[in-house]
């Protein structure tokens, strides 16, 4: 089983890390990092019931501690854009360039 | 035959445990009137003056204790202080070659400080001009009575800033500023000679005081280092002493005002290359050897070209030097054959020291009655105007030309009798030398004394005051006595014998020697050519084009000419190159690095879109390639 | 067995959801996919020893964080989609290269690892039980990072209402600057309702006055604007037309009020 487990966590992955680089709007591709976060989760429990260890539960509580933190954080500064600039994609915000 | 070099005697106490003194005063002079400047300018000459006959009195009391020991106890020793620390201890010799410098430099020395009082009386920077004349004199001291080369090599580049300042004294004449600087840079060519010279003895030797070479170095002895050795110091002595090839600056160096001319120019410190051969001639100069007759072939090169150039200058004072460079060139000759000519040379030195400084500071007499000109071809028929300076250059006129019975006479003499006896080939050129010498000094004579007068409009000769003449006087007598006195009887050859050595068979002096009578012939043609050419008919107060040869002549033998082709274009060439080499090669280089810099990163920061999902997307294709290496590696 | 028919059922309905989030235009759909699979992962959680983990992935995630997500997108529009015209060019092909390539080399590395059966966690939560051991670890051994996370937590939502605070340029309007206003403006009175005089009661049917015209205000703009666009004008001519007039109305306003707090933004 524990395969299985993992596979599905690499394909919720590929799709997170495929959303955030296709899509524009900056509170989706915020989704789609949760989503990656998420895979992340599953495959720390997975191996938490492999190897009996309850240390993987322990990381993935904090990961979702920290998830938590950083969706407060992410989207002020999602809000912060768009209240200036009127528009939450993130291809808008290009002006640190060359 | 060396063998007979006395050891040498540790001294303490004593007029020469206190030899010291002699450097001193002069340097404390040099120091107070360049310190207190412009507080001491009322009477900073008289201080000059003072500081200098101070020292010769030292000299000569140290001179009459010193004949006051057996002969082989005449090599005194004088520890001042450690020097370098385990390397060199500083300390003085005091032995007869080393006193008989220290008179010479002190006693000429003091006679031209005095000369100076008058000639440098118009000019306002005479304070400056005496503490220079100071320092020289202290410099030039330390390099004769050191007991070692590192003392020596002190005093050599003291007498260089020396002869560089007093050059350069009159500093706002470009030609003047020029001369000083080819003076010191041609001096720094033998510089490097003695200095690579000094570490070779001591990475053989291991010391560098001439007793510790003394006990090392058998006599005679010679192999390929000591040649190295000796080859070396000839460069350094040429330096010094303006021998081939490094004679250009000696001629230039007239720019000096004259006093400098005579005393650094003439009498000492050009004489200080004979004196580097002469000290070291036991230990790298052995008889025979090839470094000896190096200095010997050297010396006869000099001589001839020295002549050749001196006939042919209408500056007094060139001609002058021309003559130095000719005298200094018998002086090596002499000192290329061993002991046998040691004494010759010294002597004719000594002797030298005399009649050249009386002639320069008669030619400085002239000059300062007829405005400061320096061309003979606008003096003539001075000898009415200034009886003393006449009699007195007449007499040293007299003594160079080798008239029997004066100084130059015996001295000159003894070196050619010596040199046709040793080495025949350059005897007989002496012989050719001195026949040229008597044609180049009766020109001069007859160019400025006699004849037409060829006077600028505003010139009005007078004579000069007596604190010039007596100097003059004194030295004119010198020249007259000094050679036989030193000469006969061997007398300076015996005293010199514990210091230099003595040769196998004393010489004895013969007035009627074929040499001796060849030369007193070929100087009377000489004499005879120079009064048909320029006594009995009217010279021109214009320099006529002349001959190649005369050309030849007054271009010094085209040294300069030479210099310039071999050494200077060559080293802009190589300076054009590197510059070129710089500018395209290594600025190229650098220039184009940045640039290609500069412009791979204008393209790559178009990498930079400002598109964070770009970034992400190179962020995870990064990734992806990482898990797949770490894959490839089988860590996973 | 049950294991394996729960595993499948969600891995569907997770995948799928997953792909209908990152596929889907609106962002409000993405967001309830996003949810659907969190709650998939959470069932997935308890079935694999790790019921605290499910609780606090469904009251963390599903509960504040989805919250959290749907109430930033109404404050951004929730009504606004994406256009699916990939700007960037070439970006598209490569995240799919990069993805797919990802996602080979994770299965094949998984593929390769022979798994021994799982070990469990009855002996990992022993007598304590399993809440017991998981407080036990995280107030013993981790109890550092446990504090450290506080410190997080903190500092996220001070920085969030540091970025989300605005800085006010003008004074406070006061009720009195707020009527003197009204009474300067156009119409002191308030906005007619929809309702007067109404042959009904839908709130985007515009209402009549006293002498039968139509009330042209007394739609909200939005809602007129939505009808226009999605044609459901009302049967009436003359109520359409003003439905049509309060539109288009809309439009030309809402560029001067972007210019206005463009201007503001500036200043």
């Amino acid at each position: 089983m524990t395969t299985h487990y993992l596979v599905l966590s690499g394909l919720l992955f590929a799709i997170g890390a495929f959303g955030v680089l296709i899509r524009r709007n900056a509170i989706v591709v915020f989704m789609c990092v949760e989503l990656m976060l998420n895979a992340c989760n599953l495959a720390f429990v997975t191996f938490s019931r492999q190897v009996g260890n309850l240390e993987g539960q322990i990381i993935a509580f904090f990961v979702m501690v920290v998830a938590a933190a950083e969706v407060v954080v992410g989207l002020a500064i999602i809000v912060t854009i768009f209240r200036t600039r009127r528009s939450a994609s993130v291809d808008d915000a290009n002006l640190l360039k060359y | 035959m060396e063998s007979q070099i006395a050891e040498i005697v540790q001294h303490t106490g004593g007029v020469i445990g206190n030899a010291w003194l002699m450097i001193a005063f002069p340097l404390v002079g040099a120091f107070i009137l360049l310190v207190f400047n412009r507080f001491t300018d009322r009477w900073g000459h008289l201080l000059g003056v003072a500081m200098s006959l101070a020292s010769f009195v030292v000299a000569v009391l140290a001179f009459f204790e010193l004949l006051g020991f057996g002969e082989e106890e005449r090599r005194r020793a004088v520890h001042l202080y450690e020097f370098i620390p385990g390397m060199v201890d500083m300390g003085l010799l005091i032995d007869p070659l080393s006193i008989c410098f220290a008179l010479l430099i002190t006693g000429v020395g003091s006679l031209i400080h005095i000369y100076s009082i008058g000639y440098m009386a118009h000019d306002e920077h005479r304070r400056r001009f005496f503490s220079y004349l100071n320092l020289f004199v202290a410099a030039m001291l330390l390099l004769v009575l050191a007991d070692n080369y590192v003392g020596l090599f002190i005093g050599w580049e003291g007498v260089g800033l020396a002869s560089y300042l007093l050059i350069g004294f009159w500093q706002f004449k470009p030609s003047a500023a020029t001369a000083a600087k080819k003076a010191f840079v041609v001096n720094r060519v033998g510089d490097f000679g003695l200095l690579v010279g000094m570490f070779i003895i001591w990475t053989t030797f291991g010391t560098l005081t001439f007793q510790g070479l003394g006990e090392q170095i058998t006599p005679g002895q010679t192999n390929g280092t000591m040649l190295a050795i000796g080859l070396l110091l000839l460069l350094g002595a040429c330096g010094k002493s303006a021998q081939l090839p490094l004679q250009s600056w000696l001629l230039d160096a007239m720019e000096g005002p004259t006093p400098v001319s005579a005393l650094i120019h003439a009498a000492t410190m050009v004489t200080a290359g004979v004196y580097l051969v002469v000290r070291s001639g036991a230990f790298f100069f052995p008889e025979g050897s090839g470094a000896a007759l190096a200095v010997a072939i050297v010396g006869a090169a000099t001589l001839l070209a020295g002549a050749i150039i001196g006939c042919a200058k209408d500056d007094i004072k060139k001609g002058l030097a021309g003559s130095t460079m000719s005298q200094i060139g018998y002086m090596m000759l002499g000192a290329g054959l061993g002991p046998a000519g040691y004494a010759f040379a010294i002597g004719h030195l000594i002797t030298h020291g005399f009649f050249k400084a009386d002639m320069f500071l008669g030619a400085g007499s002239v000059m300062h009655g007829m405005n400061d000109e320096v061309d003979m071809r606008k003096y003539g028929g001075l000898r009415k105007y200034m009886p003393i300076t006449f009699a007195t250059f007449f007499i040293g006129y007299l003594a160079i030309i080798g008239f029997p019975l004066l100084s130059g006479y015996f001295t000159k003499d003894g070196i050619i009798e010596t040199a046709v006896h040793h080495q025949p080939v350059l005897g007989w050129l002496a012989v050719l030398g001195a026949g040229i010498t008597g044609f180049y000094m009766s020109r001069m004579i007859f160019m400025t004394f006699f004849g037409e007068k060829r006077w600028a409009d505003d010139a009005h000769p007078h004579e000069s005051p007596a604190v010039m003449t007596v100097p003059l006087m004194i030295l004119s007598l010198g020249s007259i006595v000094l050679g036989g006195y030193l000469i006969l009887s061997n007398r300076l050859l015996l005293f010199l014998a514990p210091a230099v050595g003595r040769p196998e068979a004393l010489p004895e002096f013969h007035f009627t020697s074929t040499p001796g009578l060849a030369t007193l012939a070929l100087v009377a043609v000489g004499a005879i050519i120079a009064w048909m050419k320029y006594g009995r008919v009217e010279v021109p107060s214009v320099q006529p084009r002349g001959s190649f040869l005369t050309t030849f002549a007054r271009r010094d033998l085209y040294g300069d000419a030479l210099n310039e082709s071999l050494f200077m274009r060559p080293g802009q060439w190589l300076t054009r190159i590197a510059v070129f080499f710089d500018n395209r090669g290594i600025d190229g280089l650098v220039n184009g690095l940045a640039a290609g810099i500069g412009g791979s990163s204008g393209r790559l920061r178009r990498l930079q879109t400002g598109f964070a999902r770009t970034y992400a997307l190179s962020i995870f294709i990064g990734a992806a390639l990482l898990t797949g290496a770490l894959l490839l590696v089988g860590n996973i | 067995m049950g294991e394996t028919i729960t595993f499948w059922v969600l891995a569907v309905v997770s995948v799928g959801a997953a792909l209908g989030m990152v596929f889907n235009r609106k962002a409000v759909y993405s967001a309830l996919m996003l949810g659907t699979v969190m709650l998939c992962l959470a069932v997935l959680y308890a079935v694999q020893e790790a019921p605290f983990l499910a609780a606090v992935q469904i009251i963390v995630y599903t509960g504040a964080i989805m919250m959290l997500f749907l109430f930033v997108l109404m404050l951004v529009g929730v009504d606004s989609s994406d256009s699916f015209v990939e700007t960037l060019k070439g970006q598209r092909f490569w995240a799919f290269i990069a993805g797919a390539g990802f996602l080979a080399l994770i299965v094949l590395a998984i593929g390769n690892v022979v798994f021994a059966p799982q070990a469990g966690l009855a002996q990992a939560t022993g007598t304590g039980g399993y809440v017991r051991s998981i407080a036990l670890l995280l107030f013993t051994k981790y109890v550092f990072a446990f504090e450290i996370t506080s410190a997080l937590l903190i500092t996220a939502a001070l920085g969030a209402m540091v970025l989300a605070h605005r800085e006010k340029v003008t004074e406070k309007a006061t009720q009195k600057d707020l009527s003197r206003a009204r009474f300067l403006g156009d119409r002191p009175s308030p906005l007619p309702g929809p309702g007067t005089y109404a042959r009904n009661n839908a709130i985007d049917m515009p209402a009549l006055l006293p002498d039968g015209s139509v009330a042209e205000s007394s739609v909200n703009r939005y809602l007129a604007r939505y009808d226009v666009e999605h044609d459901h004008l009302p049967k009436d001519p003359k109520l359409a037309e003003a439905l049509k007039a309060t539109a288009e109305a809309d439009e030309a306003p809402t560029e001067a009020e972007q210019d206005a707090e463009s201007n503001e933004v500036t200043k």
